[in-house]
């Protein structure tokens, strides 16, 4: 490795990229778009979800139970139906997603003391927001539910029943339970697998296009110089970016930041290594921009949204898919990240992550620096 | 042959080339190619596109590896050490290959970098380069803006940094106005004169006159080699002559029949014909012009120019069996 023409070309590569402010431009702007869509667009949480009420009864007890469904953010009385049909129809035409119906007897079954029945229809066509709207009608019920014992106890005097068992769980770290809190981190890490393997990805394949790699490759200059050299401008480019995006999460999506600002650097600097490199390697064997970063959207997008943990819980995946996922650094910033601001932990637990990154840029630094070839062949 | 290669080069000899073969496929772009350069030789790679110039000059700058035989520049073998070849060779390719989006000056001090020319020396060399390709003060315009014979001027700067002892040229002088082609020529007359060894391709007969030595290729083989003069007179079996007459279409229907004629073709303004006995010749050509009316302008023995002899041996080259049965 030779200082001077790495030198030589991390120069160049700069003065390149600052005669292009259009794509400097892009490159700066890139993360804030990209914080935006996601972070707005992708939320797991459900609010105001349409519901439909057939009341049978129409007592003062069933009015509460149906005030209790709509106090909260999570349903939306949309339609108070009259007859069975007619919420069933709701539910079918997709204007409600959840039918309630309160049975006759409702409030006089619960004033004797016996347990009342409520049925619940619920659109699962997305069974995943099935499941949260069984949930939250679950807590609705549950919480009304009690309600309705210590009415009852208070009037009657406490029974010598069962003694009911409390659960009094406490989230931690993300006490609010706002998927945003959860989601916010990994999109940081989406968005800087895009944007590093983007920078790089199209510097070699833009020199075998414009027939400049063909001089290069003439002088003495090794591939190790080279891509050095490149790296070094793209580096400090997705440096800045990785702050942005830790801004913007910090700051807009005031997600909480608990842990230490040297240990999201130091994290964000080896991810950021190993998908700048991966986007040499990825320029190295296609030889042109279009194919390059098609490879690249593909090698780092996909896996970044679907396989690193973001979204998607890993120990929910197929073994075969958990075993891939060890594959891509994403998953391992994810977890830095994700611990970085809503758990504030120590280095330690961290250490087997950051070694994972380590691993990966050295195996495709290496790669690159074998796969690149200084022929035409 | 083999022996020349394991036994050490002299210190004249700059590049060996021994069976060089390129194959892409099925096709043939380099075919058994055979030569050596001497230090100081402005040698010359003469053929149409296609003929495998470029695959030559590339495989000797290490930038393709040939598929058989060997190939030492500067004592180095292109296949086993291309890097240390590298080191010692400037290359210009046929595309213009520098920075658009870089100043002359950028681009200057890059590939000063790139062949470790730093300090004081690289002053002077930049220097150097400035005024060989007339920059002079325009070491801050953005290459792109440069008309064509300065980006090739700009590119041969770069590439000579470093004062590399052999030089790869590849159409140097491709799209080039004739006034910075002559003076393209110029400087390689000068960095010959200095002992460095210059390769130049092309496809313009007038360029190779300059060449101290010519290799003539046809579909990646070498058909011809030697001297331009040796190549003029080597070509041409016996002698050319030069008729001029009032109609050339007719004249060249009149003296290709003709026993004394071995080869007619139309050339400028007249017809060169390729006789064995010029005097023999002479007079049937006279008769059987006057036969059939066509007046003769002019009708002399000339030197063959090298255009004469490319024709000629491209002619043998692409048709064996006339070759055999002169």
């Amino acid at each position: 490795m030779n200082l001077g023409r790495m030198l030589a070309l991390a120069r160049k590569e700069t003065i390149q990229i600052r005669r292009d402010p259009r794509s400097l431009a892009v490159v700066m702007l890139m993360p804030v778009m990209l914080m935006a869509l996601m972070g707005y667009g992708i939320g797991l949480d459900q609010t105001d979800v349409p519901l439909c009420v057939y009341d049978r009864e129409g007592s003062q007890l069933s009015q509460d139970l149906l005030k209790s469904f709509v106090s909260n953010r999570y349903f939306d009385l949309k339609l108070n139906a009259h007859n069975y049909p007619e919420m069933v129809n709701a539910v079918d035409s997709g204007r409600c997603t959840v039918g309630v119906v309160i049975p006759l007897y409702f409030s006089k079954m619960l004033g004797a003391g016996h347990p009342a029945t409520i049925q619940a229809v619920i659109d699962a066509t997305d069974n995943n927001t099935a499941n949260l709207i069984i949930g939250y009608t679950q807590a609705v019920v549950a919480r009304f539910s009690t309600g309705v014992q210590l009415d009852y106890q208070q009037r009657n005097g406490p029974t010598l029943g069962v003694p009911t068992l409390n659960l009094q769980a406490r989230t931690w770290f993300n006490e609010d339970l706002e998927s945003r809190n959860f989601i916010v981190p990994g999109v940081v890490a989406l968005v800087m697998a895009v944007i590093g393997t983007f920078l790089t990805s199209l510097t070699i394949a833009r020199e075998w296009e414009r027939g400049t790699m063909e001089q290069l490759i003439s002088t003495p200059v090794t591939a190790s110089e080279l891509i050095a050299g490149k790296l070094i401008p793209y580096f400090v480019i997705g440096m800045v970016d990785a702050a942005t995006c830790a801004a913007i999460s910090a700051w807009w999506f005031e997600v909480p930041f608990r842990g230490s600002v040297t240990m999201l650097f130091g994290a964000s600097a080896l991810f950021l290594t190993g998908v700048l490199l991966l986007g040499f390697l990825i320029s190295a064997l296609a030889k042109t921009q279009l194919a390059a970063s098609q490879f690249a959207l593909l090698t780092t997008f996909l896996p970044a949204f679907l396989l690193s943990g973001f979204a998607f819980p890993i120990d929910q995946m197929p073994a075969a898919v958990r075993v891939v996922t060890r594959i891509f650094p994403a998953r391992y910033y994810v977890t830095i990240l994700k611990s970085v601001f809503l758990k504030g932990t120590g280095i330690e637990p961290l250490l087997a992550p950051m070694a994972a990154m380590v691993i990966f840029a050295a195996v495709v630094g290496g790669a690159t620096i074998r796969g690149f070839k200084k022929t035409l062949d | 042959m083999a022996a020349t290669l394991t036994a050490q080069p002299d210190d004249d000899v700059s590049v060996i080339v021994e069976n060089l073969v390129k194959r892409f496929g099925t096709f043939t772009a380099v075919d058994h190619v055979t030569f050596q350069a001497h230090k100081g030789e402005v040698f010359g790679f003469l053929g149409p596109n296609g003929s495998g110039k470029s695959t030559t000059i590339r495989i000797l700058c290490g930038l393709l590896r040939p598929t058989s035989g060997h190939a030492r520049v500067a004592g180095f073998d292109v296949t086993a050490d291309p890097e240390s070849v590298r080191q010692h060779i400037g290359y210009m390719s046929q595309k213009f290959s520098l920075y658009n989006d870089l100043t002359v000056m950028e681009n200057l001090r890059f590939y000063g970098g790139l062949y470790s020319v730093t300090g004081a020396r690289l002053k002077e060399r930049i220097a150097w380069a400035l005024h060989m390709a007339a920059l002079e003060g325009r070491d801050g315009s953005l290459t792109g803006t440069l008309s064509g014979g300065w980006k090739q001027r700009l590119a041969l700067g770069c590439a000579l940094l470093h004062r590399p002892p052999i030089v790869f040229l590849d159409e140097p002088t491709s799209g080039v106005d004739p006034l910075s082609r002559r003076q393209f020529w110029e400087l390689i007359q000068q960095m010959a004169s200095e002992g460095v060894t210059v390769f130049v391709s092309t496809h313009y007969m007038d360029e190779a006159e300059y060449c101290n030595r010519l290799a003539l290729l046809m579909r990646g083989r070498v058909i011809a080699m030697g001297t331009p003069s040796q190549l003029k007179l080597g070509a041409v079996p016996g002698d050319l002559m030069l008729l001029e007459a009032d109609s050339l279409q007719r004249a060249l229907e009149v003296v290709k029949p003709l026993a004394q004629v071995h080869d007619a073709a139309v050339f400028g303004n007249g017809l060169h014909l390729v006789v064995p006995n010029p005097d023999a010749a002479s007079g049937a050509i006279r008769q059987a012009m006057a036969a059939t009316g066509v007046g003769i302008e002019r009708l002399e023995v000339i030197r063959p120019s090298l255009e004469d002899a490319f024709v000629a041996l491209t002619a043998r080259a692409s048709n064996p069996e006339a070759e055999a049965r002169q």
